[in-house]
């Protein structure tokens, strides 16, 4: 397993992102710190609005501002601070040096403008090259991700292409500018299973071939066993767990990844056994955690839990656990 | 010299044969599909046909006063009778298309730009949309009609007072749209995407946002071409909108209001016309809003 390479590229720390909403303020990102270097795949993975997307588009500053605010923490990119960025300077970035690919490949081309035409606009904010000049850039872009015929896929429509085509597009669009840091938020959420093993081999060929550091956000553990080297688990705004993917896999310590782990089917698992699941709901953000987030739904609670927010505590090998009462020698499957 | 100077070979015989395809094979399909916006737009063509050639077609000059040759019906001299005055209505009836038509042209076209350049920016910039809608609405809660009837009572009658009246009764109504549409659209992911690519705001709404709002932008323009024709006519009616020198449908009618129970003629040819032509404008929008949006015409 190739570990990271250098130092990160870009590194987050004590991220808050709130959202200041009539019903009170959303704690959609609570403290989140991470880092990413070259060549490297970081995923972070989570229930559906735990945060993970927030994280994404916050580093990306696209936070919808009102509601949206981030109000504390570094966004450090290349030991530069995102956060101090001005609007300006922050558009050069996106799509630059750090570009994102969405999750519906279906609804993030513009129905009205050719795929050429959308991958070349890229092109010509960051690039400024000649039209000549941004063709031949296409049509690499579009062999790269492997789309047969580009000279005429060019000048298609995305109605006109599929599901998995599309999200070629994006990401051939992502990577139109050599981008250091590739964002993508549930790159194979919406295609079917096949689609998705191709999306993701492809993915990991350009990030071997360009050296780019990915963050991958997504709520499906086997693509993150495919393509990670380290994973952050977030729960309700905050990050529970991080570690090597194999760490993680092996010895998960956080009451919570044991319990994602245990939710998903194995193939040894007989076809009549139930799936374990987590009890209980995810907590409402509107209201503030006292304690750990988790604790509610978690069998290893103990009354400290729900007093005390539990600190990131280093275990072993860069193995972070927020918990008061981690798994430690307690078999990691049942 | 001579090798430059490339003699210009005109296809005659090519663009004959389009021409024929076209009125043999294409417009009969077209027909097929979507009668009334055929019949809308051929009705269109006619009328503008005679906006243009108004000067040719009119048999005498439309102000021209014969005091002996009043309230003659309708003849083989006079098509159309004369009116009080003596004037040829069939004259006077040419050259008022010249007005309706331009009037509801130039409304549909000035009141779709400035309330699309509204619209956009309104429904991207946030802290605006409060302001500019409030304003909006106040705009909209007065009658149109009033609203343009104030308008030219502020100022005197002529056809580009009418035009700027009408066209600033409409505004409100395109705004509306544009923002209703620009909210849905900008909560699009290849909107977000296009941020996300670093695309300026100007840019974003140019090239991203626009292109998906043309069609019922179009369609909306068509219907507000048709309310325009109506409010001129209804302007001029009452006395508000173009300046009697110049015929207008509405004020033709107008002057024979009172003489409607002995000379019916002189209101019915005008009428004919408006009516036919808004009709036609609306015929030509619903089929275009068919053609563009079939969602939208379920809707409607």
């Amino acid at each position: 397993m190739s570990q990271t390479t250098g130092k990160p590229i870009l590194e987050v720390e004590d991220l808050r992102t709130y959202f200041y909403t009539r019903d009170g303020v959303v704690r959609s990102v609570d403290g989140v710190s991470f880092s990413v270097s070259e060549g490297e795949t970081l995923a972070i993975v989570g229930e559906s609005g735990c945060g993970k997307s927030v994280t994404s588009l916050s580093i990306l500053r696209l936070i919808a501002s009102p509601p949206g605010k981030i109000i504390s923490g570094s966004i450090r990119f290349h030991g530069k601070d995102l956060l101090d960025f001005s609007d300006e300077e922050m558009r050069d970035i996106r799509g630059d040096k750090i570009s994102m690919i969405f999750q519906e490949p279906m609804t993030s081309l513009n129905p009205v403008l050719t795929v050429g035409r959308q991958i070349g606009e890229v092109l010509e904010l960051h690039r400024h090259c000649s039209m000549e000049e941004t063709r031949i850039r296409i049509l690499e872009l579009l062999k790269m991700v492997n789309i047969p015929e580009p000279e005429s896929r060019m000048n298609e429509y995305p109605h006109q292409l599929s599901g998995g085509m599309r999200q070629r597009i994006m990401i051939a669009m992502a990577l139109a500018c050599d981008p250091e840091i590739l964002i993508a938020d549930e790159p194979t959420t919406a295609l079917d299973v096949t689609i998705q093993a191709q999306i993701l081999n492809l993915m990991r060929e350009l990030r071997d071939k360009t050296r780019a550091a990915i963050i991958l956000i997504t709520h499906d553990l086997g693509v993150v066993a495919e393509m990670a080297q380290r994973v952050v688990v977030m729960y309700a705004g905050r990050k529970v767990e991080e570690a090597s993917v194999n760490d993680l896999f092996e010895k998960p310590m956080h009451p919570y990844t044991l319990g994602l782990l245990n939710s998903m089917p194995r193939l040894d698992d007989s076809a009549s056994k139930r799936l374990v699941e987590i009890p209980g709901m995810v907590p409402s953000m509107r209201n503030e955690i006292i304690g750990c987030a988790f604790a509610p739904r978690c069998s290893a609670a103990i009354e400290r839990c729900s007093l005390e927010s539990p600190p990131l505590k280093d275990y072993e090998n860069a193995h972070w656990v927020a918990c008061w009462n981690p798994v430690l020698l307690r078999p990691a499957y049942e | 010299m001579i090798n430059n100077s490339s003699v210009k070979h005109v296809d005659w015989s090519g663009q004959l044969f389009k021409l024929s395809h076209f009125f043999k094979a294409q417009l009969p399909a077209l027909y097929q599909r979507y009668p009334f916006a055929v019949i809308g737009a051929a009705t269109l063509f006619f009328m503008g046909f005679i906006a243009i050639f108004a000067p040719y077609l009119a048999t005498v000059d439309p102000q021209a006063v014969t005091p002996l040759n009043r309230l003659k019906p309708p003849s083989w001299q006079d098509w159309f009778g004369t009116d009080a005055l003596g004037r040829d209505v069939y004259s006077r009836v040419m050259y008022g298309t010249r007005v309706s038509l331009t009037v509801g042209i130039a409304v549909a076209l000035l009141s779709t730009f400035i309330g699309t350049a509204i619209g956009l920016v309104t429904g991207f910039i946030r802290w605006l949309d409060p302001i500019v809608m409030r304003i909006m609405d106040g705009l909209m809660s007065i009658p149109s009609i009033l609203l343009a009837i104030a308008l030219m009572a502020l100022t005197k009658a002529s056809m580009e007072n009418v035009i700027i009246a009408i066209t600033l009764a409409e505004i409100p109504r395109v705004v509306r749209l544009v923002r209703s549409l620009v909210l849905s659209l900008r909560e699009q992911p290849y909107v977000e995407a296009a941020a996300a690519a670093g695309t300026p705001l100007l840019k974003t709404l140019l090239r991203h946002i626009l292109p998906n709002i043309a069609a019922p932008l179009l369609v909306q323009a068509t219907y507000i071409c048709a309310s325009a024709m109506i409010t001129e006519a209804i302007l001029s009616f009452i006395g508000a909108g173009t300046p009697p020198n110049i015929p207008s449908w509405g004020n033709i009618m107008a002057e024979s209001r009172s003489l409607f129970q002995i000379a019916g003629y002189l209101i019915f040819f005008p009428a004919i016309f408006l009516s036919a032509t808004v009709l036609a404008v609306n015929y030509l929008g619903d089929g275009l809003r068919d053609a563009l949006d079939p969602r939208l015409s379920r809707r409607m």
